[in-house]
């Protein structure tokens, strides 16, 4: 089933949660709503869950206006960040919960629950834990389950807020490679809110970028990382380098390289943003672009070499190289080098 | 292990005076009760119960109470149901006037009962008219009683409701239940001892109220005395053994509510380590089979 928000507005009090939000997500797609605490992405969960109200705007269920729609009669899967597992039943019970308060005409028999629960448990890999409390589980078992109970109504569409938000790093890690095999299975369009840029990166179908109530940008994984719409999104998928170009004599300088390169535009100066990984390091300048740095920290633990630098203005800059570049430069602490861009991630113009 | 900064002579002495308060003030009078009652043998003591007039006021106070705890039941759970899972205007008024009856003097409450239907009240000659009595009648008890015993279950209820939080209530909702079945399947379990500790207070306090009942009963022996206000009629009249047998039941009373308590709380604690206690054992399992599982 698709999903149609339209310019939804939601205020808490003074403060407005969402501000004229609209967003379309196909049958079948996995979105992330990505975005710091307070940017409204978990409100915008919930307003499509029925949870909450939009002050403003509607909701569309496969073309179909949802505002009349209680949230029991919306059959959206909802896993909640800290589980929200009932905790005096069994896991089984906790499962079965769905089908047991359904109308009496729509009621499955114990025994077609009794299969449903089994098969649901299956899927999720603990089919141990039948009869245990959700308080005798660990975090990562207590969501696999949470998500087992929000399928046994067979939703249209799965909402997970945050769902590994409270869980170790390791799990987490697994738990989010699971959930991607598990949607390449089963095909249900997901929405899941979360602040872990390299989660959303991961997982997800779409990115949905939110900040302060707005969509700051919607886009594939690789379109957010690699053609951000604002530095807002820059900031938040990774880390990012910032260079100030100045326009002197009718020349463009980026660093302490004299200016010798005509602007493309009438311009006053520029913000340049690159990725730690964009930048070349060498011994003498590559170009006029070239800035001159002293490197402060170099940690060569992992996959790449992580490095700080530190340029003659104060303006410091985090820099990634392979472990090979890294060993042929022989770099060490103190050495100067120069930074060069080999790619400009996003600009911003003061004209 | 817990930390112990204290000497050991400070410990004993706080202890001992502890003992001693408690011996003094509530196992003392406790026996006093009950050996007043039975100082003149067990016959008399269950001949002195055998009388019309204190059936009729345990009776009175049975009923008051039947009528009383189940609908403070129901305000209480829904009091502390709108305080604890809701936001709206007015919430803190609400809160604060829940304890009202706490913090005003039973007499206050009586009066305002009398002032409200007597006869120079303000329902008074309206109720008059028709031939409805209130005041100085069972009704009137039963009123007073409600408005007593009104904060007993709500405030047991409000605090463990708020600790709940209402996200389990949100995910029975959008598994499809309706408000009741979200009530029925997912609150009420989870706030049942509190509710059972909660009507446990409510009825001994409805049952043994004095104040507010003895500004509105009017004293008709046999008719509008509860057994509080039987037992005081009693003892005016130096009719101890008969005051101090009736005063042993309501003593029993207590007794009996705190037993229930205690096998509440005990049976809470249980359940609780029951869906808890084996958490350590289990998480090493849980952890190795989870990778093995993933």
């Amino acid at each position: 089933m698709s999903i149609e928000v339209k310019q939804i507005t939601k205020i808490f009090g003074t403060f407005k949660a969402l501000d004229d939000v609209s967003l379309k997500v196909e049958t079948g797609e996995l979105i992330a709503l990505l975005g710091p605490s307070g940017s409204g992405k978990t409100t915008l969960l919930r307003i499509i869950a029925g949870l909450e109200t939009a002050d403003a705007g509607e909701i569309l269920f496969h073309g179909e206006d949802a505002k009349e729609k209680q949230t029991k009669d919306r059959s959206v899967g909802f896993v909640f960040q800290h589980y929200a597992l009932f905790r005096h039943m069994t896991v089984f019970e906790n499962i079965a919960f769905g089908l047991r308060v359904k109308p009496k005409s729509f009621r499955p028999s114990e025994q077609q629950i009794k299969e449903k629960v089994h098969e649901l448990l299956k899927l999720v890999q603990l089919e141990w834990v039948a009869s245990r409390y959700p308080s005798q589980l660990s975090g990562g078992q207590r969501q696999r389950i949470a998500l087992a109970r929000a399928l046994a109504i067979e939703p249209k569409v799965l909402l997970l807020d945050e769902p590994f938000g409270s869980l170790d790093a390791n799990v987490r890690k697994e738990l989010r490679q699971w959930l991607r095999r598990f949607h390449d299975n089963l095909h249900i369009t997901s929405l899941f809110v979360t602040h872990d840029q390299e989660e959303a990166l991961e997982v997800a179908d779409k990115i949905v970028v939110m900040n302060a109530g707005k969509i700051e940008q919607i886009g594939t994984p690789e379109e957010v990382y690699h053609k951000p719409v604002s530095a807002f999104v820059l900031n938040f998928l990774g880390n990012v380098n910032l260079f100030h170009a100045r326009v002197e004599e009718g020349k463009l300088s980026v660093g302490t390289a004299p200016g010798v390169q005509e602007p493309a535009a009438k311009i006053k100066s520029a913000k340049m943003y690159v990725r730690p990984h964009q930048l070349s390091v060498t011994r003498e300048p590559l170009s006029v672009n070239s800035v001159k740095v002293v490197l402060v920290f170099i940690n060569p633990a992992g996959s790449s070499v992580k490095i700080e630098a530190c340029a003659q203005d104060g303006n410091n800059f985090q820099v990634e190289i392979t472990q090979d570049e890294y060993k042929a430069l022989n770099l060490a602490k103190n050495d100067e080098v120069y930074l060069t861009p080999k790619k400009i991630t996003y600009s911003e113009y003061e004209i | 292990m817990s930390i112990r900064t204290e000497q050991p002579w400070v410990r004993r002495a706080l202890i001992a005076a502890a003992l001693v308060c408690l011996a003094l003030f509530i196992l003392l009078p406790l026996f006093v009760v009950f050996f007043n009652a039975l100082n003149k043998g067990v016959e008399v003591y269950f001949r002195s119960l055998n009388d019309p007039d204190t059936f009729s006021a345990i009776r009175l106070t049975v009923i008051t109470a039947l009528v009383a705890v189940p609908l403070n039941l129901i305000f209480g759970v829904a009091a502390s149901w709108a305080i604890a899972k809701f936001d709206f205007w007015g919430k803190n008024f609400l809160t604060t006037l829940i304890d009202l009856p706490l913090s005003v003097s039973p007499v206050i409450s009586g009066l305002i009962f009398v002032l409200l239907f007597g006869a120079q009240g303000a329902f008074g000659p309206w109720l008059m008219e028709h031939g409805i009595k209130i005041i100085f009648a069972p009704p009137a008890i039963i009123l007073a009683t409600i408005f007593i015993t009104f904060p007993m279950v709500a405030r047991e209820l409000i605090p463990v409701m708020k600790a709940q939080g209402s996200e389990e209530e949100e995910a029975a909702m959008t598994l499809g239940a309706s408000g009741f079945q979200t009530f029925w399947r997912v609150t009420l379990p989870n706030i049942k001892w509190g509710l059972l500790y909660g009507v446990i207070l409510c009825n001994a306090r409805a049952m043994g109220e004095f104040g507010a009942v003895s500004v509105v009963s009017g004293h008709i022996r046999g008719q509008t005395n509860t057994l509080p206000l039987h037992i005081e009629i009693l003892y005016n009249e130096y009719n101890f053994t008969a005051a101090f047998a009736a005063a042993s039941l309501l003593a029993m009373l207590a007794l009996v509510t705190l037993v229930l308590k205690s096998m509440i709380e005990f049976k809470y604690r249980a359940e609780l380590s029951a869906r808890d206690g084996s958490v350590g054992a289990f998480a090493g399992v849980a952890a190795g089979k989870m990778e093995n599982h993933s």
